[in-house]
Order: C-alpha cells, then sequence, then structure tokens
C-alpha cells in the first residue's frame, strides 16, 4: 500500500523537509515539502533513493583486520562491535583517563547525542568540523554581537540588497534561502557578489568586484571607509547600539576606495557606487559575514567587518535584514526536553579556552587536537570517534594527520558511507542512511521557529542502526545510560514532547509542528542586551581580543602573490554534490564524475595549457593531480581553482575512487596555518605549480 | 505541438541541474540519457559581469514529429488526445531512426535496455492531475507546467505590470 511520509532529507546538512512516498519499502516519490519549499528538492536531494540502492556502503559493522587503511575488514554483529569499542574505550579511560577520548561530529541540530555521549564518560573534547568551515565568522560574530553565528538570522526575501563575499549560494542551495533570494532578485532587490571568479551566484549579480585572492578584508575596509565619509549608515542606530564608532572612523581612515581598487584589482567607482547603491537600499542590506570563511590568514577580520557593516546599516530586528532567531519560549511555548550531560570541568585537549583564552570552548578547534596526540600534554588523546565526519578530507593533508592519528588507540567512524577517514580507522558502525532512520526531535529556530522531526521512511537495507540507537547502546556498555532515558524511538520523542502538551500526531498534518503563525520580532527601540557582548551592544573593540593580545582592528597585510610559476590554490563546491559525501553516489557521480581545474587564459597560454587539456597540478609536499584544465578569462591570474570532494581513495567506491585531484591533499602544510584569531585553518593559503600533462 | 508547454524562465534558473536529477530517478535513465537536459552558455561577459546562463531542453512534442514519421515500427507515438509524443517500449526495436531524424537531438538511446526513451512529460503524472518530476520539484520555480496559451498570457501580464511600475517610477 502508497504511503506518504514527511520527514526530512539528509543529503546534505541542510536537512530540508521533505515529503515520500513509499511502496513495498521503496521510495517512489520524493519532493520538497510543500508547506516549507512548494515541492522544491536540489539535486542532492534527488539522489536519496540512490543511495539507499547504493550496495558501495558498509553493510554492516566492520572491525579491521590488516594494517590500518590497508582495506581488511571482518564484518561483525553489532553486539560484537559495540562491546569492542566500548571494550577498547573503557581500556583508554582506564589507562590515560577519559579526557582523552574525542568525539567529533559534522556538528548540526542532532549533535547534543554525541555531546552528550562524550561528556558522560568524562571528556570535555567534543568537536566538529568548524574549523574548516564557519569557526571565523563564528568567533567574529561573538567579538562583535556577542552571539553565535547563527545568533542573527537574515530575511533575505524582503531584503533590497544582499552582499556576498564568495558566498556561492545558489551552488550550495540552502533551498529556503536560495528561493528567498531568488524572490528578493525578481522583486527587484540587488545582488552584490565578490569573489575571484565567475560563479553561479555572480551570474544572478547586480554587481561583481572580481578580486584578487586574499583581499576581501581590504574590500570591506573600503566600504565601511566610503560609507562612514558619505554618512551612508544608521546615525541613531549607530549612537543607541554601537560602542567604540569613533575607533573604527580612524581606523578605516586611510584605506580609500582608491586604495582597495588597487590593492584588490577592482574599479574605484565601482566602490563609490556600491556605498551610494547602499545608501539608497539602506536599512534593507544584508551582508552576509561568510560562512565557510576559512580562507586567508585575515578571514576572521574581514568577517568582522561584515558583523560591523551590518551594525551601520542599522538592519537588526526588521524585516529585510538580519533577525535574532526566535524559540519555543518567544512564542509562549514551553520547549521539548533533550539529552543533555554538562560537560566535565577539566581543560580542553586543543586548548580552546585555557590557552586560547580568544577561542570559546564550545566545540573547540579540531586541528588543535592533533599536537596533544603527539606531545601528551596537556594530556594524551588516545581515542577519536568521527560521526558523520571525514576528518581526512575536511582538513588539509591526510597523510600529516595519519602520523598524529597513529598516536591514537582507537580511531572509529560512524557514517552513512565509506569515508577517507574510515577507511583509515580501526571500526566502522555504519548509520543507517537517512531514508532509513528516524532521528530525534529539534527546534527550528526563525521568525516562526517549529518543531521537526525526521521520520524513517523505508526499512534499512543492510545491518545499519539510527545514531539514537548506537549512541544508546554504547552508552549502556559505558555504565551512563542514565543520560539516554529511552529504549526506542518512541520513547525518546515522548519524553522529548512531554513538557510542550504536543504528541507525535501533530506532526502528520505538515511534517512540522508550527509554534506561530506570523513573524515574532522583538522590540527594535529595546534591542539592547540582546548583543551578548559586555556592553550590551555592538562591539567595535573586544574585549575578549585585546585581553588576549589580539588587536581588535587589524592593519591590513597585503597577501603573498604566488612564487613564480605557481598558483594559489582556491577550492569550492557545486549544486551536484555535498563536499565529500556524494562522489561515489550513484547519480550524483553521472551529473559530475571528476573535477577540474580552472586557470585564467593568459596563464594558461604561457604555459601552453588549452581548454580540456590534461594538466598536472603538484603541491609543496610533491603530491601531484593529473585533472582536465577549465581555461577562462573570469578566474582571477593569481588563482587556480577546483571543487572540493574529489581524488578518493577508498577502493570500494569503485565508481569514484580514483577519480579526480583531491584538493586537501593539495594543501600541504595547512594543517599548521590558522587563524590566531578566528580559530579556522586558512585553506587558501597554499600554492601548486601547474604544467601540460605529460 | 502538444497542449502542454514547459516554459523555462531563465532570469530564476541557477543551473542546479535539479530537473536533471529529478527526470532521471523518474524515468530510471542509465548515465548518458538524459530526458531533459540543461545546456550552459558561457562563462561570459554579459551586462557589465561575468556570467553562466542556462537554458532548459527536454522535448518539443512537435505538431508533426520527425521522430514518429521515421520510426519504422510504430513505437513512437503522438497521444491523440494532448499531442504528447512518446516511445511505447514494446514496439521499439533500438534502430535509433527517430535519433537520427529528430533535429534537436531529443530521442535518448538507453544502454541498458537497448531502446530509445525520451521525455513523454511524465505523462502518468499528468494523467493523474500533476506536473511532470522536473517541473514539481524545481528549485527556484524556473520551470512552470502550462499550456502555449497560458504562458502567452502571463507573459503579457507580466509585461503589461512592468510597464506600468516603470511609468509610475519615472513620475
Amino acid at each position: 500500500m502508497k504511503k506518504s511520509i514527511y520527514s526530512m532529507c539528509g543529503m546534505c546538512t541542510v536537512r530540508c523537509h521533505i515529503r515520500a512516498e513509499v511502496e513495498d519499502n521503496r521510495v517512489t516519490w520524493m519532493e520538497g515539502n510543500q508547506h516549507i519549499l512548494g515541492g522544491a528538492l536540489c539535486p542532492r536531494g534527488a539522489a536519496g533513493i540512490a543511495l539507499r540502492d547504493d550496495t558501495e556502503r558498509p553493510q554492516g559493522p566492520l572491525i579491521r583486520e590488516g594494517a590500518r587503511g590497508e582495506g581488511k575488514w571482518r564484518q561483525v554483529s553489532w553486539e560484537e562491535a559495540l562491546d569492542h569499542v566500548a571494550g577498547k574505550l573503557g581500556a583508554i579511560k582506564e589507562k590515560y583517563g577519559p579526557q582523552s577520548i574525542v568525539v567529533s561530529s559534522r556538528g548540526g541540530p542532532w549533535q547534543g547525542l554525541y555531546k552528550t555521549f562524550v561528556h558522560a564518560i568524562g571528556s570535555p573534547n567534543y568537536t566538529n568540523h568548524d574549523s574548516t568551515c564557519g569557526r571565523n565568522t563564528h568567533h567574529a560574530s561573538l567579538s562583535v554581537n556577542g552571539v553565535a553565528r547563527k545568533g542573527l538570522q537574515y530575511d533575505y526575501k524582503n531584503a533590497r540588497h544582499l552582499v556576498l563575499f564568495g558566498r556561492n549560494l545558489f551552488a550550495a542551495l540552502l533551498l529556503t534561502e536560495t528561493r528567498a533570494v531568488m524572490e528578493m532578485l525578481q522583486k527587484g532587490g540587488r545582488l552584490t557578489y565578490v569573489d575571484v571568479r565567475v560563479t553561479e551566484t555572480s551570474s544572478k549579480a547586480t554587481r561583481f568586484f572580481h578580486v584578487r585572492p586574499g583581499t576581501d578584508y581590504a574590500l570591506a575596509l573600503a566600504m565601511v571607509h566610503q560609507v562612514i565619509r558619505e554618512n551612508a549608515y544608521d546615525a541613531a542606530f549607530v549612537d543607541k547600539y554601537v560602542k567604540d564608532f569613533s575607533a573604527l572612523c580612524t581606523f578605516v581612515e586611510p584605506y580609500t576606495p582608491a586604495w582597495a581598487a588597487k590593492e584588490c584589482g577592482v574599479d574605484e567607482d565601482s566602490i563609490i557606487n556600491f556605498v551610494r547603491e547602499i545608501n539608497e537600499d539602506r536599512p534593507k542590506v544584508i551582508f552576509h559575514p561568510g560562512w565557510n570563511l576559512s580562507r586567508y590568514n585575515d578571514s576572521f577580520y574581514a568577517s568582522r567587518m561584515l558583523h560591523i557593516l551590518n551594525g551601520l546599516m542599522g538592519n537588526v530586528e526588521m524585516e529585510g535584514g538580519l533577525f535574532f532567531p526566535k524559540g519555543p519560549g518567544d512564542c509562549g511555548v514551553k520547549s521539548i526536553r533533550t539529552v543533555d550531560c554538562k560537560k566535565p570541568d577539566i581543560e580542553r585537549a586543543d586548548g580552546c579556552g585555557t590557552t586560547y583564552p580568544q577561542f570559546e570552548k564550545g566545540p573547540g578547534l579540531a586541528h588543535l587536537l592533533f599536537p596533544a596526540m603527539k606531545t601528551g600534554k596537556p594530556y594524551p588523546v588516545k581515542a577519536w570517534m568521527a560521526v558523520r565526519h571525514d576528518p581526512f578530507t575536511c582538513m588539509p593533508d591526510p597523510e600529516q594527520q595519519k602520523e598524529y592519528f597513529d598516536h591514537c588507540d582507537l580511531l572509529v567512524s560512524i557514517d552513512t558511507h565509506y569515508s577517507e577517514f574510515g577507511w583509515y580507522a580501526d571500526v566502522i558502525l555504519p548509520e543507517s542512511m537517512f531514508l532509513e532512520r528516524d532521528n530525534h526531535i529539534i527546534v527550528q529556530k526563525g521568525l516562526k521557529p517549529r518543531l521537526a522531526v525526521r521520520r524513517k521512511i523505508v526499512e534499512p537495507r543492510f545491518d545499519t542502526k539510527a545514531a539514537w540507537d548506537i549512541f544508546r547502546q554504547l552508552a549502556v556498555r559505558m555504565g551512563v545510560e542514565e543520560y539516554f532515558p529511552y529504549e526506542t524511538i518512541e520513547e525518546f520523542w515522548k519524553w522529548q514532547l512531554e513538557p510542550t502538551g504536543f504528541t507525535m500526531k501533530d506532526f502528520e498534518d505538515k511534517g512540522f509542528i508550527e509554534l506561530t503563525d506570523r513573524p515574532v520580532f522583538y522590540d527594535r527601540d529595546e534591542l539592547e542586551g540582546r548583543f551578548k557582548t559586555p556592553s550590551g551592544k555592538i562591539e567595535i573593540i573586544s574585549e575578549v581580543l585585546e585581553k588576549a593580545g589580539l588587536p581588535s582592528l587589524k592593519p591590513y597585510q597585503s597577501p603573498a602573490a604566488p612564487p613564480a610559476g605557481k598558483f594559489r590554490l582556491v577550492y569550492g563546491r557545486v549544486a551536484v554534490h555535498t563536499h565529500s559525501h556524494t562522489q561515489n553516489n550513484p547519480l550524483l557521480h553521472q551529473m559530475m564524475d571528476e573535477n577540474n581545474l580552472w586557470i585564467n587564459t593568459e596563464q594558461a597560454g604561457k604555459l601552453g595549457i588549452s581548454d580540456g587539456d590534461m594538466v598536472e597540478v603538484t603541491a609543496a609536499n610533491g603530491y601531484q593531480g593529473r585533472l582536465r584544465a577549465f581555461v577562462t578569462d573570469f578566474i582571477h591570474p593569481e588563482a587556480v581553482f577546483t571543487v572540493h570532494g574529489f581524488g578518493r581513495q577508498v577502493p570500494r567506491q569503485t565508481r569514484t575512487c580514483g577519480r579526480g585531484v583531491s584538493d586537501q591533499r593539495l594543501m600541504a602544510g595547512l594543517l599548521d596555518v590558522w587563524d590566531q584569531a578566528g580559530g579556522a585553518i586558512s585553506l587558501c593559503e597554499s600554492f601548486v605549480t601547474v604544467k601540460p600533462a605529460q | 505541438m502538444s497542449k502542454y508547454y514547459v516554459s523555462h524562465d531563465v532570469s530564476r534558473c541557477i543551473g542546479c541541474r535539479a530537473c536533471e536529477a529529478h527526470c532521471k530517478v523518474k524515468n530510471e535513465t542509465p548515465a548518458g540519457s538524459n530526458y531533459c537536459k540543461i545546456m550552459t552558455v558561457g562563462p561570459r561577459m554579459s551586462r557589465g559581469i561575468p556570467r553562466f546562463d542556462f537554458v532548459y531542453l527536454a522535448c518539443f512534442h512537435c505538431e508533426k514529429p520527425w521522430c514518429v514519421d521515421a520510426c519504422p515500427t510504430g513505437a513512437m507515438q503522438r497521444r491523440d488526445k494532448d499531442g504528447i509524443v512518446f516511445v511505447n517500449d514494446d514496439l521499439c526495436v533500438g534502430c535509433k531512426a527517430c535519433i537520427t531524424a529528430c533535429p534537436w537531438g531529443v530521442p535518448q538511446w538507453n544502454s541498458t535496455t537497448g531502446k530509445v526513451g525520451k521525455c513523454n512529460l511524465c505523462m502518468d503524472r499528468i494523467d493523474q492531475g500533476l506536473a511532470p518530476a522536473c517541473v514539481s520539484k524545481c528549485v527556484t520555480d524556473a520551470l512552470t507546467f502550462t499550456t502555449a496559451g497560458e504562458a502567452s498570457e502571463a507573459r503579457r501580464q507580466q509585461f503589461a505590470e512592468q510597464l506600468l511600475s516603470k511609468q509610475e517610477q519615472q513620475g
């Protein structure tokens, strides 16, 4: 019999709301939730059914037999696999203390589960992928606004002008965002886009700054300079809510549009005209402060300026601007219960919040856990469990990472597919793919907050389990099951919903529970204190940074030009793949089976490279890859670009193994190149050589 | 032309190829066989900005289809009631005459079945009052399932509104 079930996609971390039709344990139709997305579903979502059909994923728990990375596995029962992992964790806890255990995940709304587990067994060391993603933006937001990166959201749909620095959102496809920005454009809104190359997003822009790589901060500084000079800011808002504005005025004085035009390689008039435009459009101007802004050594400071520009626009807590995301409490509704365990009061192994007071403790910084593995300081790190997280494709230089990980006694991968890290690990605990699993209930904050839940559409095809089950069973074995007060998902949901008065039936109508029928805004005249900085305002000078000996306003330093014969390696994403997760997906592999190398026409000419030629790219560490050249005028001559996620090396992924080139392998030495103030790795600070392939 | 028409708003299209993906899932086409396809033009300078443009191509469902005329077995057919051009799988012998005949490269070779397949506007869905897969799930609502008459009406309405709003702005 045909059934229709609402759920949430899991092909990427956007987790769009979906509706699926199922017949005889097969998904026959999948679309975006009509109530939120009007049916829209991206190509990655389309490939969910192909992921279920894919036999080239772990089909049961695997324990390594040969050497690490050798690829000899023994498929075992869940009992044996979980006993094995718990036994190893117990021994490590006994010998080195519980704090030597790390659990990492990609992050996201269900991470409370993994965090609870690692805290419950006595370790403060939960971490996520953010050190190669949004950490600079996050720390920048904390330093300016006092709230997390997601502590302010954006009402794109009603904006008049959106400014994006390298954020290729029409390839990222967060569908509610994609659709809202498209509506803004259709209503005549303006889009200013900054990048080193043409993208799907620049293609829709009304203004494009084609900048020299690494000069985002210069352009942002000139924008601030010109906004102040032309009085193109909301003086009343600044007066009321921005602290130390005069320090900003003094600081940006030298950074004129003429100076930035030269530094960035753009037109001076274009900067001046841009500021006139935003002066017309404000306050409904949104400067997106960046997402994957772990790119250059000053990305943190660039992001700070973008956050500050929002303050100058006076766009906070209004239609077409930024708003504080609202939760159940703002709608007069009691929130759900969720699993939680207080973080043990032990110093983090990565030094976040202690050695590095400028970094929020939170999930810390994954790359700063490596030194502890080697030196044993502040204490040894001996176990790493990666949940839906692939350190080897996430962070640069997997070969260097292996040297660190070899100091660990236990490496576990919990994932739906083989990750590069998983292939090197000691145990793979296969998670059921999203169509095959339930997840616990989450709160989705926003102007109209809601409760959301992922439902199982079909039974698992292989011997896999959902994460809520895996962690509970591990918790039972580790003697901490009190933190996981459920045995079935139904019990879990019931326990979560109890304080709210809702039941699972309330999800049936639309797939989610709406907590309000109209957008909730705070009073714009009473925003003081909403910014969780010491002063309760937007702060130009950050006490945290200054105390750590770091400048709040950092003088601009010009990025190095590539050494002779070399190019700066920049990377990005495409609509048809999710980072490094989907290269072997039967459908998405068909749609894009390898990456290419973008190179500027003039530079290619000098090297004797024509469009479509095979080229050899070499990193400073000797890693070499061959791929096809895409020769275009529309990439900066100092840069070459490739799509992240290819060059995979898991033999069981026969479709993708060895196809294309791995950008993170080309990022030689970058594991040690990270932003001292923002914390994130600077992924675009490496240079490669390119020549025609022999 | 069939009475139906899939209109593609180039200004809304972001080239994400969701239409292609949903088409492939719905029609279970193997690699290399695409009943609809987004063709990329560019990158090139356009209105002062480097851009990619994207064009959706599926089947025009011609009034007098070359492919139907060329088919020796009667597999390629035009549905009387609405003009949808479709393949009857049972009759297709894989001779590829339709592929040769079509001026726009519409009929697709299926290497798995050894037969030809093509866009039939998801006629099983149309018969249930639903839109084709590509249109139903288009990410930015760039695709609309409509008729030629309706599309013309909508375009004229849009133009009229633009005209007036321009006049208003000009004073």
